[in-house]
């Protein structure tokens, strides 16, 4: 079994997190592709390090997942405060912010 | 040099005659309204007393041997190689001034107390007067060119001052614009002058100019002759710079006599007086100054006959006598002593003349026009008597004043030898006959004939304090030359200045050379007299003359020279730099700032605050971080 299957199936799992965050328009979605595309990045890790014999790899994994989880915090939190001031939960909605 | 013989006594203590009237301007510019009753008293107080010092200080010099003093004062300049003492130099020369300018100078004082009475600015004429008489004294007194050059802009400043007195009129701020910046273009050249001497000799005091000047290259020399005489110019109203003077007359009228007749305009012929050893050295501007004396004293005389402003054609007159006296110091040795004289005696008659003026126009309501005058010897006999005699100090009737030393300058012309002496002679003697045309034709439409008075006025003679020192000034006029030129000759008492008199050659006998004057000056009353005095005086100008009249009116074309020459030019760069200034350098300026201010807002469209166009982007950089990653390391 070579590390090929592995990677294709993080780059698979990583255009499609990509492709849902640019086409997605629901804040929970582009959240979750968000996600995904994290959970590919650490699949390439977690690969790259089996193929290595090194735990490097895995260390730095367990760290994403934890800088994931306190990030899921912040941005759930910043979601629902939108959701109560302006009633939707678009990303397109929340465009205040241009020239 | 007896110069460095200690000070002792009064002359130690000259440098009051400048601070007595300087204190007097600032205590009345200072003072403010508390000073308004008693200002006028206390200025005039200061130049009497500054008198009295210069009586005090010339005698004293007349006993010092060498006849010269040098006084150090302080440390004007040090820096680097220049180093400028200010002191003063008193030796012949500038006591003849010194006392000029503080004698006409307190007479006119006098004057203005009568004259400027009912004048609310009152105060500030007398502080600008004692403004004026400090500059000068310090222009003549300095020991060196840049002390000179000091007075020489205060002067001009006063000036300024006090031709604008009245500065609500147009004409008269107009007059003291015009006489300021053509005063400017002199001041360029005694600037440069000045500059020249330093770069060259290191040295701008008069000893150490005049002491290195044989040493410098003979082109140096004469540019230096050239600038000098380009101030000298400038301050003295003389051709091409002769515009400003006639204007000045918009000024108070004793302004007229003390700055514009008496001193000031004279600082020119000091000056180039005292600049002789330059001159010595620069035979070619020693040359440029005879021609241009020689011809402002025809330009004045000519003009002079055709003004109906009795102002005016008394400084036409003005322009023309100082002619003169260029045309004296242009001869060299032979010349100073007679130029120095003609200096003094004219700032006896013309300072009378103009303060006659001053009380005609007093008694007719601030009328200048002649033709309105007439008939007046009956009703201003003392304004009448003393101008009179001015008129013939002026006119060189023999024995007063004019003829002594008019006569001198046409002596010293002829012996000249030569052509150019016959030419210099022929145009003095000339200038004679024109000066006495039109001082006859004043005389005759001021004094005599039928009133043409505008109705309503009625002449009365001014004050005792206005007469006083035109009674004053009608004796000087009468008495000075014969005093000057036979009882205590100048020449020897300004010998250690110009040095031995040279031995007059005599190419024309002086007995004869005063019949011809004279007898020019009779052709020059005679036809005053057929021309205006026979027939009635019509109270507008006719308007059909000869095209000679009609130049001579416009002041030979001055004035469109001026402004063909310089001012419309001048104008025209202006304009081409404003419009290079607005098109091109606040073109390059604004153009950057719109460029960055518009490609900024342009730029500025990309921020949609869609959030999904953001992330795009992002993917974008990163997809092109990335690629550009693999090329460099598979490369």
């Amino acid at each position: 079994m070579t590390i090929t299957n592995y990677l294709v199936l993080a780059a698979i799992l990583f255009t499609i997190g990509a492709v849902g965050v640019l086409v997605r328009r629901n804040a929970i979605v582009v959240f979750m592709c968000i996600e995904l595309m994290l959970n590919s990045v650490n699949l390439t890790l977690i690969t790259f390090a089996r193929a290595s014999g090194t735990v490097d790899g895995q260390v730095i994994a367990l760290f994403v997942m934890v800088v994931a989880a306190a990030e899921v915090v912040v941005g759930l939190a910043i979601i629902m405060s939108i959701y109560r001031t302006r009633r939707s939960a678009s990303v397109d909605d929340v465009n205040l912010l241009k020239y | 040099m007896p110069a460095s013989l200690p000070v002792d006594g009064l002359l130690s203590v000259a440098w009051l005659v400048i601070v007595l009237p300087l204190a007097g301007a600032a205590v009345l510019l200072l003072g403010g309204r508390r000073t308004d009753r008693w200002g006028h008293l206390l200025a005039t107080g200061t130049v009497v007393a500054a008198f009295v010092l210069a009586v005090a200080c010339t005698l004293q010099l007349s006993d010092r041997p060498g006849h010269a003093a040098s006084v150090d004062l302080f440390t004007f300049i040090r820096t680097g190689g220049l180093d400028v003492s200010a002191g003063l130099l008193i030796d012949p020369l500038s006591a003849v001034f010194m006392l000029l300018i503080t004698g006409v100078g307190a007479l006119i004082h006098v004057y203005s107390i009568g004259y400027m009475a009912h004048d609310p600015g009152r105060r500030r004429f007398f502080a600008y007067l004692n403004l004026f008489v400090a500059a000068m004294l310090l222009l003549v007194l300095g020991n060196s060119y840049v002390a000179l050059y000091v007075g020489w802009e205060g002067v001009g400043l006063a000036s300024y001052l006090l031709i604008a007195f009245w500065y609500t009129r147009p004409a008269a701020a107009t007059a003291a614009k015009k006489a300021f910046l053509m005063n400017r273009v002199g001041d360029v050249g005694l600037a440069l002058a000045i500059f020249l001497m330093f770069a060259q000799l290191g040295t701008t005091s008069y000893a150490g100019v005049f002491g290195e000047v044989g040493l410098l290259a003979g082109g140096t020399v004469t540019a230096i002759g050239l600038l000098l005489l380009l101030g000298a110019c400038g301050k003295s109203g003389q051709f091409p710079l002769q515009a400003w003077l006639p204007d000045a007359m918009e000024g108070p009228t004793p302004v007229s006599a003390l700055i514009h007749a008496a001193t000031m305009v004279t600082a020119g012929v000091y000056l180039i007086a005292r600049s002789a050893p330059v001159y010595d050295e620069t035979p070619t501007a020693r040359t440029v100054v005879l021609a241009v004396g020689a011809v402002t004293l025809l330009i004045g005389a000519v003009v002079g006959c055709a003004y109906d402003d009795i102002k005016k054609v008394l400084a036409y007159s003005t322009v023309s006598q100082i002619g003169y006296m260029f045309l004296a110091v242009g001869l060299g040795p032979v010349g100073y002593a007679a130029g120095i004289a003609h200096l003094l005696t004219h700032g006896f008659f013309k300072a009378g003349l103009f303060l006659g003026a001053g009380s005609v126009m007093h008694a007719m309501d601030d009328q200048v026009d002649m033709r309105r005058f007439g008939g007046l010897a009956k009703r201003l006999p003392v304004t009448f008597v003393t101008f009179g005699l001015g008129y013939l100090a002026l006119i060189g009737f023999p024995f007063l004043s004019g003829y002594w030393t008019k006569d001198a300058i046409i002596e010293a012309a002829l012996d000249r030898g030569g052509w150019s002496g016959w030419v210099l002679g022929g145009v003095a003697v000339l200038g004679a006959g024109l000066t006495a045309f039109y001082m006859t034709r004043l005389m005759l439409m001021t004094f005599f004939g039928k009133a043409r008075w505008t109705p309503g006025v009625s002449p009365h003679e001014s004050p005792p304090t206005m007469t006083a020192p035109m009674v004053v000034l009608a004796v000087g006029s009468v008495a000075a030359g014969f005093l000057l030129v036979q009882v205590f000759p100048l020449a020897e008492w300004l010998e250690p200045v110009f040095g031995e008199p040279a031995e007059a050659a005599h190419v024309v006998a002086p007995a004869v050379v005063g019949v011809v004057v004279t007898a020019v000056m009779a052709v020059g009353v005679l036809a005053a007299w057929l021309f205006v005095g026979r027939r009635e005086v019509p109270t507008t100008a006719p308007a059909r003359v000869s095209p000679v009249v009609t130049a001579a009116r416009r002041a030979l074309y001055a004035d469109t020279v001026n402004e063909a020459l310089v001012m419309r030019p001048g104008i025209w760069l202006t304009r081409a730099l404003v419009w290079l200034d607005n098109r091109g350098v606040d073109g390059v300026v604004n153009g950057a700032a719109a460029a960055l201010g518009g490609s900024s807002s342009r730029l500025g469209r990309a921020q949609t605050g869609f959030v999904r166009s953001y992330a795009l982007g992002m993917l974008g950089g990163a997809v092109l971080v990335a690629g550009a990653l693999v090329a460099v390391t598979t490369a």
